[in-house]
């Protein structure tokens, strides 16, 4: 390797010994591909003109105090997800790849890989735990439409967790004809530095924009924290800044009992899908399950660069629930006609709570994706 | 002398490789993979390799992970499998045992390695600790008096089968091709990776991965290899509850044939 992959002691490659030759040939190609104005050219055409960036920042009308959305949710494919899948597709390409796998909770990061898939011409296989296939029906089909093939997961608990597991299985084997196109900023390095780096530009236009529109920059940057991409992305251009970093977290049922995914707020350190980081265990060792209405927040790890933000106190980590997450997706949909997904609703659950505290801060909030997938399930919650 | 360095000696004086067999400690409960361990070495196991249970096994195959979730969901904890170790190396006291696990199961435990040592165990293998960041945790083994076993596999490059030859004492786990545990090899076990890791000193080669048939042990040992292991046939015949003892026994019979002329 040629980069040393911590952030302070998390990170690392913790994988078996077959894929190390893998993760090396992706942080060669991803190193070379940094510094040739090429792939900068095309990415960016392709993140201007085919996903539709820079995204809007919207500052809201009506919900209390002064906040600023950053709205990855219009971002084609509905997230902030395919910034970075494009990326990791030219990645594949310049590789010489023939094959992408991925791994997907609710699906959004799958039916972002389908779309790459589709567009660059792979071969596309999803993993999805059994138990999210059955809940994400019109995910599965959309992913299918565009031409991917979706492998249900029976092992384990059946939900994204497993289908990492099997994903990293598959790439053991693989590895040669095929890229492990990971969907968060977490996994083995080189992934969490090259996620960062392919999802950095949200938060280099959201610093830009709020320049422009405010005159200065945000008191508070707030994103959600599930592995930690979209918050890693907004977070990257503020690192220098005095401007409070918050990462929300799902707080579930509640912090004190085990129905969450904080992982930095009620884990410990670990190691798990190739990092050392933040983990939700019990005292063996033994991975623990989580719980998050949002799927995309429902994972017992986070991206180490995280855990290393966490520990060395340049970021904030603070939980929403369930509950507090449904009723800000209620409150922007009233306030503003606009639909997120409840993942982006924990991250402005939380700056509404700030917004109550200090109504003269200016609030930067994360929007990372829309509302559509999470439709069906707020009927059911909400009515 | 270590228990390994031992086996190794008397093997090569009768000519024979040495046979692995794996368990997984707690599958499907502390008593039965009691008894699975005594069956194995009736049959004739030169080493074993015992698993400790963990939740998200990412080098493992089907036939292992269902294992590990067995032994979870009877409950298995970490400190049981100790035990049972402890009480195996009383019955057993020549027969080297090595520990395969994850990193996390290691982490989560301060004093792992001591404990290992305390209840009789010679190594530890973690299956997701490479080479690269293997180095903090070999430390630790060696203070412990625990011998690091690191995979080498065949597409690893010069300078990493280096560092696994540098860093593996009691043996060296070769994997011949790409993927998990069970799969199959279809009888290929590459010659050229134990020659490169006989150039870079490394300690006995053994083969593991794809091992289920005695043509398997055949064809592995005829590349130079000092032994092989074998996980997922015995634990899917302890499964179906199969004679274990007589699996071993036909397996072990294998590498009682040709090793000496394989080696020259």
């Amino acid at each position: 390797m040629r980069l040393n992959g911590r952030f302070g002691r998390f990170g690392g490659a913790y994988v078996p010994e077959i894929l190390v030759p893998a993760l090396e040939q992706l942080e060669g190609a991803f190193l070379d591909a940094q510094d040739d104005p090429a792939f900068a050219s095309e990415l960016n055409g392709l993140l201007a003109n085919y996903a539709g960036r820079p995204t809007p920042l919207t500052q809201c009308r009506n919900l209390p105090g002064n906040i600023y959305l950053k709205r990855e949710d219009l971002l084609h494919g509905g997230a902030h997800k395919t910034n970075q899948v494009l990326g990791q597709g030219l990645l594949a390409k310049r590789m010489g790849k023939t094959r992408l796998i991925a791994e997907t909770g609710a699906g959004q990061h799958g039916v972002a890989t389908a779309i790459v898939g589709a567009l660059l011409g792979f071969e596309t296989v999803i993993y999805m735990g059994t138990d999210d296939v059955e809940r994400q029906k019109l995910n599965v089909f959309r992913m299918e439409l565009m031409g991917a093939k979706v492998v249900p997961i029976e092992s384990g608990g059946r939900t994204l967790k497993d289908a990492i597991n099997e994903a990293l299985r598959d790439w053991s084997a693989s590895f040669e004809t095929t890229h492990y196109l990971l969907g968060t900023a977490a996994g083995p390095h080189p992934f969490p530095t090259m996620v960062r780096e392919f999802q950095r530009i949200v938060g280099r236009e959201a610093r830009a924009q709020m320049l422009e529109q405010l005159g200065r920059l945000p008191d508070a940057v707030v994103a959600c924290v599930g592995g930690g991409s979209n918050a890693i992305g907004l977070f990257a251009d503020f690192i220098e800044d005095d401007v409070r970093l918050i990462g929300v977290e799902a707080a579930g049922k509640g912090l004190d009992g085990a129905d969450h995914g904080a992982t930095l707020l009620r884990g410990s350190a670990g190691i798990l899908h190739g990092a050392e980081s933040y983990v939700l265990q019990d005292s063996d060792g033994q991975i623990a399950d989580t719980w998050s209405v949002s799927a995309g927040l429902d994972y017992p790890a986070v991206g180490p660069e995280h855990a290393h933000l966490k520990d060395s106190g340049r970021a904030e980590y603070v939980g929403a629930t369930d509950a507090e997450a449904l009723a800000a997706f209620k409150a922007l949909a009233e306030g503003e006609g606009i639909l997120c997904a409840f993942e982006s609703a924990h991250a402005l659950a939380h700056a509404l709570k700030l917004a109550e505290a200090e109504p003269d801060s200016a609030i930067l909030v994360g929007l990372s994706g829309r509302g559509d997938k999470d439709v069906a399930q707020a009927q059911a919650l909400l009515a | 002398m270590s228990r390994y360095e031992a086996m190794f000696e008397r093997l090569a004086a009768r000519e024979e490789g040495a046979f692995g067999a794996f368990v997984m400690l707690g599958d499907p409960d502390l008593a039965t993979s009691t008894r699975l361990l005594d069956a194995v070495v009736e049959g004739g196991a030169d080493m074993l390799e015992v698993g400790i249970p963990f939740s998200d096994p990412v080098a493992d195959g089907p036939i292992i992970q269902a294992a590990a979730q067995r032994a979870l969901a009877a409950g298995a904890k970490v400190s049981d499998c100790f035990d049972l170790l402890a009480r195996f190396r009383h019955r057993h006291p020549k027969v080297p045992v090595g520990i395969l696990t994850y990193a996390n199961i290691v982490m989560a435990r301060p004093g792992f390695m001591r404990d290992a040592a305390d209840a009789g165990v010679d190594s530890l293998l973690i299956g997701d600790v490479p080479s690269l960041e293997a180095e903090p945790f070999a430390r630790a083994m060696e203070q412990a008096g625990i011998e690091p076993v690191l995979i080498a596999a065949a597409n690893a490059p010069d300078a990493a089968l280096r560092r696994i030859a540098r860093l593996s004492k009691a043996y060296t786990y070769c994997v011949s091709r790409a993927g998990i545990t069970g799969t199959h090899a279809g009888g290929q076990f590459d010659s050229q990776l134990i020659r490169r890791l006989q150039a870079a000193g490394a300690p006995a080669p053994v083969f593991g991965f794809g091992i289920s048939r005695p043509e398997h042990v055949r064809a592995a040992l005829s590349t130079g290899a000092k032994g092989v292991i074998c996980g997922s046939a015995i634990v899917d015949a302890a499964a179906r509850g199969e004679d274990v003892t007589e699996l071993v026994r036909s397996l072990k019979a294998a590498t009682r044939e040709r090793l000496g002329a394989a080696m020259n």
